[in-house]
Formats: structure tokens, C-alpha cells, sequence
């Protein structure tokens, strides 16, 4: 039997690159979301949070719909940098980036508005500008947060399943990622490789959560933030 | 001129009611200066107006620099003067060259000085020390000036804990290291939140002592917002006095604090916290301070004061035993 790796190689790259792009999109727009009084948060919020309950078949519908070559985003993305949003690794990422978006926000979110907001001010009267700040003192106390949001939109966008196949179909080497693999191993009936490819996935997983858990629970014993 | 000059004004919302935040003070060099106030009464959103934290209207003018000001001017005082980043409508004509920072009422124009810039020490009462740095880090990120920061540290004896985090430290040594930490900045102006409220008696006794010396030995002008007497008593030199963000006292401590009038030796504020009749006697419970005491009243008295009212206790022909406590 022989086995090939490249879907799960693909998974993971997917969701490095998904996760460092919602992170450096991730941290302002969370901090604009835990400071604003404006009377769109609740709207924003909201959109914010759609991938969560929307079924992955509507979300994949219509970003196949917008990001096709005839619509417009597809097509400006098409013109400006020749890249084509639907069945390829760009599309994926795109899609993956906004189908992970609240797993990334919420958790930082949440951060930013457990901090002390005194902590917050008393390194503006320290002489220190707003982005000293951010680096120095707001995010290495939300540490944990940082830390559960990266690992759970890596592990969400590794486990997604449907939205990718909307938008990149299942083309080897290209967009067939480790779940749609399964998924097309138990279509013609290859029980086997769908055993072991499964089996990995459930393993990566829980592994990924394990040490996010692990973590932030010696961290939380250790400087008393939390507690 | 004073060193000092406050005018200011913001509508507050609070939890219970809304009120209208309204004074204008002054302050000189080297003064320290004593805010009290019942909790609502504003005290504490006048010291966070002062250090930056809140904007206003009005005219905050530390010597010769404007901390605030956006009083309503004239459309033709509105000039740019180029020197300023903020958005001002530029007048075509002989205006246009005018500094506007002098300040001799008609110049100035919409300013407000981040609290970045300003020379402020600022001691949150809850201490707000950065929990990802220690002890020596939480000084050093104000200023990366060592000397400074081992020498603060060896002033109020807490060298040896420069390796500690702040969650490992009790509240004394926290608002130790919170003081140092404002006075890492050189600041002329020292502004303290209830800085003592969360300490017990005899930390505070200690800390205030802290504080009078670096008052003295840097000299600072100190703000200090407070509820109690015995603290502005013992540090303050001048105090007001704010109820419904409005100043109602101005003054000296002793002036302020002390309630004997006329011919009276001793007087005490305290709160009658019940009331025991007897057949014979009424005694009046009454709580002086974190004292509580006794105190024989006649039966017309009894029937005047109830649980909970305000009373003064003074007497006239007294003369007091004062012993050492061994």
C-alpha cells in the first residue's frame, strides 16, 4: 500500500499560513473590538462570529460565488495579481482565513478586555507610546490567550472540511487537503488509508490541544495570572 | 503667578446620578496638596484629568507649559502655528505667524498634551505594577537608568526583592515598588490615587513616612486624593475639600480637619452607631475613627439623634491625660 503524504503536508501549511495571517489581522482588529464604544460593535461582532454558525456548505457557497473569476473580488484578485481564488491554494487560503476568523479573534479578544485596564494606563504615564505598550505590556499579559487563539484556528483550519471542498474541490497536489482525502478514500471504499489518515488526524489534534492545555496551565500556576 | 493653575469642567455620568465636575484651583511649587471627598464626589477623575488619563474643558497650565486648554476662542484666534500637528483653521492675513501658546488668555488654542508628555509620577490605588516584568524591570521599562532605579530600591528597602515578580510581593511592598516606579521618570509632580487604602495600619504609617521624604528629598509638588483625615493631617500642607464635583473647602489641613470653634478643647466627628436606653441612663455608641466609644446622654438627647447621624463630640472644660504606650 503506498502512502501518501502530501495531503496532510498540505493541511499544515494551510493552516501556518491561514494563522499568521489572521494573526497580524487578528490583533488590531480584536483590540478595535475590545476598545470601541461605537454602536457597530454588536453588528461587527456579529459578522465576526458568523463562520461559527453558519453550515460550511453556505460559507463555502458563497465564497465560490464571490470569489470566482466573474465576481468582482475574484476578478480584481485575478486582474491585479493573476492569482485564481477558486480551486487552488490561494482560494483555500482566503477561505480558510475568513472560515477561521472568530477562532482567532474571540480568544484575543477576550484578552484584551481582562486586562487591567490600569496597567494599561500606567504605561502611557510611564512615558511609553501606544505600540510600546502593545508589545511590552498588553500582549505578554494575555500570553495565554495569544497562545489558545493561535492553536485553536492551526487546529480548526487543519480540521475544516467543507468549506475547502466548496471552493478548492479536491484536486491532488493542489487542494486536497488531509480531511477531504478521507473523505474521498471512504467515497471509493479504501477503508485502510482512510483508518490511518484519520487515525493521524485525530492524534495531531489532540496532541495540539494537550500542549495549548498544558501550557497554559503550568503558566497560570506559575505567575498567578488568572488566579 | 502659581505653579499650578486648574480651571476645569466635565459632565460626569455616574452610577447613580449625573453631575457636572466644575474647579478652579491653584497650586504652588512644592506644595502637597490633599483631595477628599466622599466616593462619587469626583476626587479621583480630577487627579486622572490632571495626569492625561481624561480629557476636559478648561485650562490646565503647569509653569510655563499648557497641559489643556480648549476654552471657546474667537474664530480669529484659531490660528495654525505651524509648530502643532493638530487640525486648526489657518486665517489668511497678519494672524497667521502668532504663537499660540501663549497662554495670557486669547492665544491659546485647542491643546491637550498626552499624558506621555507630561512630567507626572502617577501611584494607582491598586498598584497596577506590569506582572510580566519584575521588580527591577517594572522600573527600568519608565527609564533605562540603573543607578536610579538600585538607589529608589535601597531607599525603601526592598533591594534584595529587585528578582521578585509582583504577584509574589504583598500589598505594602507592591505600592512600594509602584511609588519607585513613578519616580523613575524624574517627575516634578507627584499624583497619588488613595495610595494607602489597601495597606493595614502599620504599612501605612510606613509608606506615608516613604512619602513624605521623597516629597521632601526630590522636591515634588504631590496631589494627593484621599478620604482620610488622619493621612492629609499628617502629610498635606494644603487640602480641598469636593462634594458633587464642586469644591466646597479650601485651606490648611488644620483648618479644614480640626472642628473645634471658639472655646472648645476637643472636638470629634463620629457617627452614632446605636443608641441604648436604660430605665436610668441613654448611652449614645458612637465611632470616632476606627474607635468606638461611649458616651452618656440625656433623655430630650436621646429622643433627638437616631442610629446613623453625624455628630460631633467636644467638650469644654477638659484636660486630657497623654501617655506613652509602653
Amino acid at each position: 500500500m503506498n502512502f501518501d503524504f502530501y495531503p496532510f503536508y498540505l493541511s499544515i501549511k494551510l493552516a501556518f499560513i491561514v494563522t499568521i495571517i489572521l494573526l497580524i489581522l487578528g490583533i488590531p482588529y480584536a483590540w478595535f473590538l475590545s476598545t470601541t464604544k461605537s454602536k457597530i460593535k454588536p453588528f461587527l461582532e456579529s459578522i465576526t462570529a458568523l463562520p461559527i454558525v453558519l453550515p460550511p456548505s453556505v460559507l463555502g457557497f458563497y465564497l465560490l460565488f464571490f470569489l470566482s473569476p466573474n465576481a468582482y473580488v475574484g476578478k480584481i484578485f485575478y486582474e491585479l495579481f493573476n492569482i485564481k481564488l477558486v480551486f487552488s491554494f490561494e482560494g483555500l487560503v482566503v477561505a480558510s482565513s475568513i472560515y477561521s476568523f472568530p477562532f482567532m479573534i474571540q480568544p484575543i479578544q477576550g484578552g484584551f478586555e481582562s486586562i487591567n485596564k490600569n496597567i494599561i494606563e500606567a504605561s502611557y504615564l510611564s512615558g511609553k507610546g501606544k505600540l510600546i505598550t502593545l508589545f511590552k505590556i498588553i500582549l505578554p499579559n494575555i500570553k495565554p490567550s495569544l497562545l489558545t487563539a493561535i492553536v485553536i484556528t492551526f487546529a480548526h483550519t487543519i480540521g475544516e472540511f467543507g468549506v475547502v471542498l466548496m471552493v478548492g474541490g479536491s484536486i491532488p497536489k493542489k487542494t486536497e487537503v488531509a480531511s477531504v482525502a478521507i473523505y474521498d478514500y471512504v467515497e471509493n471504499l479504501e477503508y485502510p488509508k482512510a483508518h490511518i489518515y484519520s487515525a493521524t488526524l485525530l492524534i495531531i489534534s489532540f496532541l495540539v490541544l494537550l500542549i495549548v492545555y498544558y501550557i497554559n496551565h503550568r503558566k497560570k500556576i506559575k505567575s498567578g495570572i488568572g488566579y | 503667578m502659581s505653579y499650578i493653575h486648574i480651571n476645569v469642567s466635565k459632565n460626569l455620568f455616574g452610577a447613580q446620578k449625573n453631575m457636572k465636575l466644575e474647579m478652579e484651583f491653584n497650586i504652588e511649587k512644592n506644595d502637597f496638596l490633599a483631595i477628599s471627598g466622599e466616593s462619587g464626589s469626583g476626587k479621583t477623575t480630577l487627579l486622572r484629568i490632571i495626569a492625561g488619563l481624561e480629557e476636559a474643558n478648561g485650562e490646565i497650565r503647569v509653569g510655563d507649559e499648557i497641559w489643556l486648554s480648549n476654552t471657546n476662542l474667537q474664530t480669529r484666534d484659531i490660528v495654525s502655528c505651524g509648530k502643532d500637528k493638530e487640525k486648526t483653521r489657518k486665517r489668511k492675513g497678519k494672524d497667521k505667524d502668532k504663537d499660540c501658546n501663549v497662554f495670557n488668555g486669547l492665544w491659546y488654542k485647542n491643546r491637550f498634551l498626552p499624558p506621555q508628555k507630561r512630567k507626572i509620577g502617577f501611584v494607582f490605588q491598586d498598584f497596577a505594577l506590569f506582572p510580566n516584568m519584575n521588580v527591577l524591570e517594572n522600573l527600568l521599562y519608565v527609564q533605562k537608568d540603573k543607578k536610579l532605579a538600585n538607589k529608589l530600591l535601597e531607599m525603601v528597602g526592598m533591594k534584595n526583592l529587585s528578582e521578585r515578580y509582583p504577584n509574589t510581593l504583598s500589598g505594602g511592598q507592591k505600592q512600594r515598588i509602584a511609588l519607585c516606579r513613578a519616580l523613575m521618570r524624574k517627575p516634578e509632580i507627584l499624583l497619588l490615587d488613595e495610595p494607602f487604602s489597601a495597606l493595614d495600619e502599620k504599612r501605612k504609617e510606613e509608606l506615608q513616612n516613604e512619602i513624605y521624604f521623597f516629597h521632601k528629598e526630590f522636591n515634588l509638588t504631590t496631589i494627593m486624593v484621599s478620604h482620610s483625615s488622619t493621612e492629609i493631617y499628617k502629610l498635606a500642607d494644603k487640602m480641598i475639600e469636593i462634594k458633587n464635583g464642586k469644591i466646597i473647602k479650601k485651606g490648611t489641613p488644620r483648618e479644614i480637619l480640626l472642628k473645634t470653634r471658639g472655646s472648645e478643647k476637643f472636638s470629634l466627628k463620629g457617627r452614632i452607631i446605636d443608641i441604648i436606653n436604660t430605665d436610668i441612663i441613654n448611652i449614645a455608641v458612637v465611632s470616632l475613627g476606627s474607635h468606638i466609644v461611649e458616651i452618656v446622654i440625656s433623655q430630650k438627647e436621646a429622643e433627638k439623634f437616631k442610629k446613623n447621624d453625624e455628630v460631633i463630640i467636644s467638650t469644654k472644660a477638659f484636660h486630657p491625660n497623654i501617655k506613652g504606650i509602653k
